[in-house]
């Protein structure tokens, strides 16, 4: 590979590490390491999503009263959001790429707002589901005019859908958590100058995950939210 | 002489043992030969305990209504048998002790791929390991490593939220070792390491790193929903709630079907290391011994269902089902010709690792063989639930992968420590483990042929006579198990110091010293000849 | 201590086909074994290394051998496949005329109904030479019931029917287990199938206290509970008419239809919403945490009488209407 100077001018870069013998190796390795780990993701949500399907299928009546009790409109709002926030972060990549620090760090930090914005949203959404008493074993009393709309499809099948939301919905917010702490972690690095066009795989490792968690969400959605028609 | 044994530190050359001192630089490392020994430690820890409740659990079986504890306890002594057994010894063992040591060295590399995430892995066992501590101390669990529903969910009122917290969370060492041995394997083999010149026992830890990332996310996903009905009650597996108690089984199998393969390829690839050196000669039909690893990692997903055959699901499944067991274990054989063949015409001598190879070789294939009846629909339905089950896995899991693991050890001990062990001893010891092991497994086939079934803790009394074989059989097992944590402990200081080849193996561990650099090679190799080239007169490089 | 037995009484009519297929698996398993033990002591001692630095020629492989011990042990599984799936098939659904007994496990026993009323716990009366319908529930967690002199066994699940059928063909006292691990006294969940002759099975019907019959019962709890309000038998009231309705297709509100079984009408009682019939509102009450299992499979079998009384019903109107 890389003749024995060049090797030497690599590791001076603070960025090789030891077991690898130049920097194209170590990006190698990295990017399959996350594609192999979101893999694993893939798998994990994946058990829920099918669990998730087949009461859907048992019980699509219920399923389908408790859908429409979502708000359509933060759903919608959510998605533009986070797809929205798949472009900042692949134009953080970009600019990591060609060397711009300032808008690296400009790009991460928008992607970083466009994620709280999207748990802002999932906060105030949670926080209505207690205001009208459909949240499982915690406040399950619904009442009036929502109790209108579940007790058609059967009580205790709403309850499980709602138990699926609150699963699913938080595992996804969990790993968005994540995700801004990751977004900060490298706008750290980034100010204090550790990205290079030659070296830069934690800002395309970090984005590879944000760009899945995103994708977790679109299928989310249209599962969740648009059940059977709307109103 | 004996001056260079009794004073080794100051002779020895650096080495990765002696490079640092300090807890710090244990605790704290990188190396991932290091991380190997700080898992060796750990998961001989858990052996002993989940040993101890086997021991207390055979004795207790001695009588029909029970000699030693309440049956509450006894169904809390085999469930956390099953739970740190499976998850904290087997599933790591082989991996993260010798995959961890080996696996940068057989392929020429300094370190593992994310040495990092390496350490981090271990953290996350010893964190796991701690929670399900825990939940055997503040109480204990009484459903079963298999946590069937609603009665985990619902009914049982011991520490489930605990261990399940404490296995999911040591999921994610498996899942994180997995993701480094794939990256490695395919970004880090020396220049001319071809695929197909690799040893099998990477074929063997690749196969078994696509399982482990595969299916252990399933169980983690399936143990956060018991989680979460075991607090919360919502109902997803109780049917009071419209939920159903089959889900959790078919999601809890999907992954622990699996589960079965991560826990013997890694000692088939351990056999094929060691065949090949003891007989001297390369392993017979090696692509086909390689690809059958893959197999059996790819066909191990798809047969699930046949834990389920008498749930009441529909006999079409059944059939499907069934088929495909079948089909698993076709490769399974082939490794098994394949490994008989390569002794054909070798050069064969007997020291310890090679006793532990054939006593796989032949324990193996009994346990697979009755594999046969449980994946025969009709045959099932009688067996299933009863002590043939137990039979038929412990003559694989202990029959085939602690024996594949010991005689690992037995291997690259001197590798590892870069001491020789007595082999009077060792030989003595893998006897007696042999005896003992057949002694206390073989007549539990029969007592779940005439009906006795499994996890019960009193029995009639028409049943006692086998149960006190197999209680005999299970006290000289773990004699035999004693033994060489006593010789290997003894060889780290009196044990002849070993060159770099003591075996006169192929391989590029043993090109480096005995113990290795830290760094591994002073100068990464070029590979130019084929894995287990003994004869290497006759050939040197082909496709 | 008693000696050892390696076979359990064959007391059903499929205990010696299944015990056939087992010992034909037992001699594949020794066969093997014993080629490939005897294979490698073979090789072990002629082929032991005899000085320090012998060096075997390298042998590759031999795709002939490979072809032939892959299809070999390929064709032996094909058959023991194809055998145990055929026994299996032929075993899973019971030969017509099989007398109906309803099973319900608990933590930690097993309650068994007879069709006439008469209750057993923990034992289970049957008549010799007759085949025997289970249809079990569990009011708690999985249970196993398992009969090992029969060969049989099937998980027994809390919210639904399983059912499993065996005709007993030795008279005699065999050994019932739980064998699905269900708590605490999963080992004490243990009992009896007693198998006596045919007349003495009647007298032993007969004898003991006089119950209801389950029809009986499930007639009275259909009162009761005031399911006969709305389940007016002209159809006239807020519910569909139960007569005629068992075993037959029903419509449902979302466009499907089905076939109204044991489980159909059990859900119908616990769960109404779920599956309504088309033409009808969802207003009918769930019953979920007032009836017991038992009580409810009483329910079924009154229901199923009913099915049976539209056509005794008919049947007595063309014969008048041809007089």
């Amino acid at each position: 590979m890389a003749d024995a100077h060049s090797a030497q001018v690599q590791t001076k870069y603070a960025g090789l590490a030891h077991q690898f013998e130049d920097l194209a190796q170590q990006h190698d390795a990295d990017t399959l390491g996350i594609w192999v780990f979101l893999v694993t993701e893939i798998m994990f949500f994946g058990g829920v999503f099918a669990a998730y399907a087949i009461f859907r299928w048992l019980y699509f009546a219920a399923f389908a009263g408790g859908s429409h009790l979502l708000d359509i409109r933060l759903g919608a709002i959510n998605t533009v959001v986070l797809l929205g926030s798949s472009l900042t972060m692949a134009l953080s990549v970009r600019s990591a790429q060609i060397g711009n620090r300032r808008a690296l760090v400009f790009f991460l930090l928008l992607t970083m707002i466009l994620g709280g914005a999207f748990l802002g949203v999932k906060a105030y959404e949670y926080h209505q589901k207690f205001v009208e008493h459909i949240v499982p074993s915690l406040d399950w009393a619904p009442e009036g005019d929502v109790l209108a709309r579940l007790a058609p499809g059967g009580l205790d099948h709403a309850q499980l859908y709602f138990f699926f939301y609150f699963a699913m919905t938080g595992l996804h917010a969990l790993h968005m958590i994540i995700g801004i702490g990751l977004l900060l972690w490298l706008v750290l690095r980034a100010r204090k100058g550790s990205f290079t066009p030659d070296y830069f795989a934690p800002v395309e490792v970090v984005g590879l995950y944000w760009h899945f968690v995103d994708i977790v969400w679109i299928f989310l959605f249209p599962l969740l939210y648009l059940i059977g028609g709307r109103y | 002489m004996s001056t260079a044994t009794l004073e080794p530190r100051v002779q020895a050359p650096r080495n990765y043992l002696n490079a640092d001192y300090g807890w710090k630089s244990w605790l704290f490392t990188l190396d991932h030969k290091r991380i190997a020994l700080l898992y060796m430690v750990s998961i001989t820890f858990f052996f002993m305990i989940g040993g101890f409740f086997a021991v207390l659990m055979r004795i207790h079986l001695i009588e029909p209504q029970g000699a030693l504890v309440q049956p509450e306890t006894y169904n809390k002594l085999f469930t956390l048998h099953g739970v740190i057994m499976i998850f904290f010894f087997l599933v790591p063992s082989i991996p993260t002790v010798l995959g961890n040591f080996l696996i940068p060295l057989m392929i020429g590399a300094r370190d593992l791929a994310f040495p990092k995430l390496n350490l981090l892995s271990w953290y996350i066992y010893v964190i796991g390991g701690l929670f399900t501590l825990y939940s055997a101390i503040a109480g204990g669990v009484d459903t079963g490593w298999t946590f069937y529903t609603p009665y985990s969910s619902t009914y049982s009122n011991t520490q489930v939220t605990a261990v399940v917290v404490g296995v999911f969370i040591n999921g994610f060492s498996s899942i994180l070792t997995g993701l480094n041995f794939i990256v490695t394997i395919h970004k880090m083999r020396a220049p001319g390491l071809t695929w197909f010149r690799m040893p099998l026992f990477l074929w063997a830890l690749y196969a078994t790193s696509i399982i482990m990332t595969l299916g252990t996310p399933v169980l983690a996903i399936s143990l956060f929903l018991l989680a979460l009905e075991h607090l919360f009650h919502v109902g997803i597996f109780s049917p009071a709630l419209g939920g159903d108690p089959l889900l959790f089984q078919h999601l809890f199998w999907f992954y622990s079907h699996p589960t079965v393969y991560i826990m013997i390829l890694p000692a088939m690839g351990v056999v094929s290391e060691i065949i090949a050196c003891f007989a001297r000669k390369r392993i017979f039909g090696y692509k086909i011994v390689g690809f059958s690893s893959v197999a059996i990692a790819v066909l191990g997903f798809l047969v699930w269902g046949h834990h389920m055959f008498v749930t009441g699901q529909s006999v079409y499944a059944g059939l499907i089902f069934s088929f495909l067991s079948f089909l698993v274990a076709i490769p399974s054989a082939i490794k098994v010709f394949n490994w008989t063949s390569t002794l054909y015409k070798g050069s064969i001598s007997y020291e310890a690792p090679m006793l532990y190879a054939l006593g796989f070789i032949g324990l193996f294939t009994m346990g697979g063989l009755t594999g046969m009846f449980l994946a025969s629909l009709a045959t099932d339905v009688h067996l299933n639930g009863t002590y043939f089950i137990v039979a038929h896995f412990h003559y694989i899991m202990v029959g085939g992968a602690v024996m594949g693991y010991l005689g690992g050890i037995h291997f690259w001990w001197p590798k590892i420590s870069g001491r020789k062990y007595p082999q009077g001893w060792a030989a003595l010891a893998a006897a007696i483990i042999f005896i003992g092991f057949n002694l206390t497994f073989f007549p539990q086939f029969i007592l779940g042929y005439l009906g006795m079934p499994r996890r019960y803790a009193f029995y009639p009394a028409e049943f006692q006579v086998l149960n006190v074989m197999s209680s005999a059989g299970a006290s000289i097992l773990g004699v035999g198990y004693l033994i060489p944590l006593i010789y290997f402990i003894w060889s780290m200081r009196y044990g002849p110091v070993a060159g770099a080849n003591p075996w006169g193996a192929k391989g590029l561990e043993w090109q480096t010293s005995s113990p290795p650099p830290p760094e591994n090679f002073t100068q990464i190799p070029v590979v130019t000849e084929e894995a287990y080239a003994y004869a290497a007169e006759e050939k040197t490089s082909r496709g | 201590m008693q000696g050892i037995s390696f076979q359990p009484e064959q007391a059903s009519s499929i205990a010696r086909s299944v015990d056939h297929l087992y010992f034909f698996i037992t001699a594949v398993t020794l066969f093997f074994t014993i080629v490939i033990f005897s294979t490698i002591f073979y090789f072990m001692l002629k082929y032991r290394r005899r000085s320090p630095d012998e060096r075997p020629k390298a042998i590759e492989g031999s795709l002939p051998l490979e072809v032939l011990w892959t299809a070999i042990p390929t064709l032996i599984v094909a058959a023991i496949f194809v055998w145990g799936s055929s026994l299996y098939f032929q075993n899973s659904e019971p030969p017509p005329g099989a007398m109906e007994i309803f099973v319900t496990g608990k933590q930690f026993m097993w309650k068994a109904e007879h069709p006439e009323g008469q209750r057993e716990i923990n034992e289970l009366h049957v008549p010799l030479g007759r085949p025997v319908k289970l249809t079990m529930t569990s009011e708690d967690v999985i249970h196993d019931f398992f009969v090992p002199a029969f060969r049989v066994k099937k998980d027994v699940l809390p919210g639904r029917y399983t059912s499993m059928w065996f005709e007993p063909t030795k008279l005699g006292t065999f050994h019932l287990f739980c064998a699905q691990y269900c708590g605490a006294f999963h080992a004490g969940m243990i009992g009896s199938v007693i198998v006596v002759e045919p007349d003495e099975y009647e007298r032993w019907l007969m004898g003991g206290v006089q119950g209801e019959t389950m029809e009986a019962a499930g007639e009275r709890l259909f009162r009761e509970n005031g399911c006969i309000t709305c389940h007016l038998s002209d159809g006239t009231g807020p519910a569909p008419s139960l007569l005629g309705v068992y075993g037959n297709t029903v419509h449902l509100t979302n466009g499907q239809t089905l076939m109204a079984d044991d489980a159909y009408i059990r859900e119908s009682i616990l769960s109404p919403a779920a599956k309504v019939v088309n033409g009808y509102k969802p207003v009918m009450p769930s019953f979920q945490g007032q009836l017991s299992e038992e009580q409810i499979v009483n329910l079924v079998a009154y229901i199923r009488s009913l099915g049976h009384s539209l056509d005794n019903a008919k049947g007595k109107q063309q014969e008048e209407g041809k007089k």
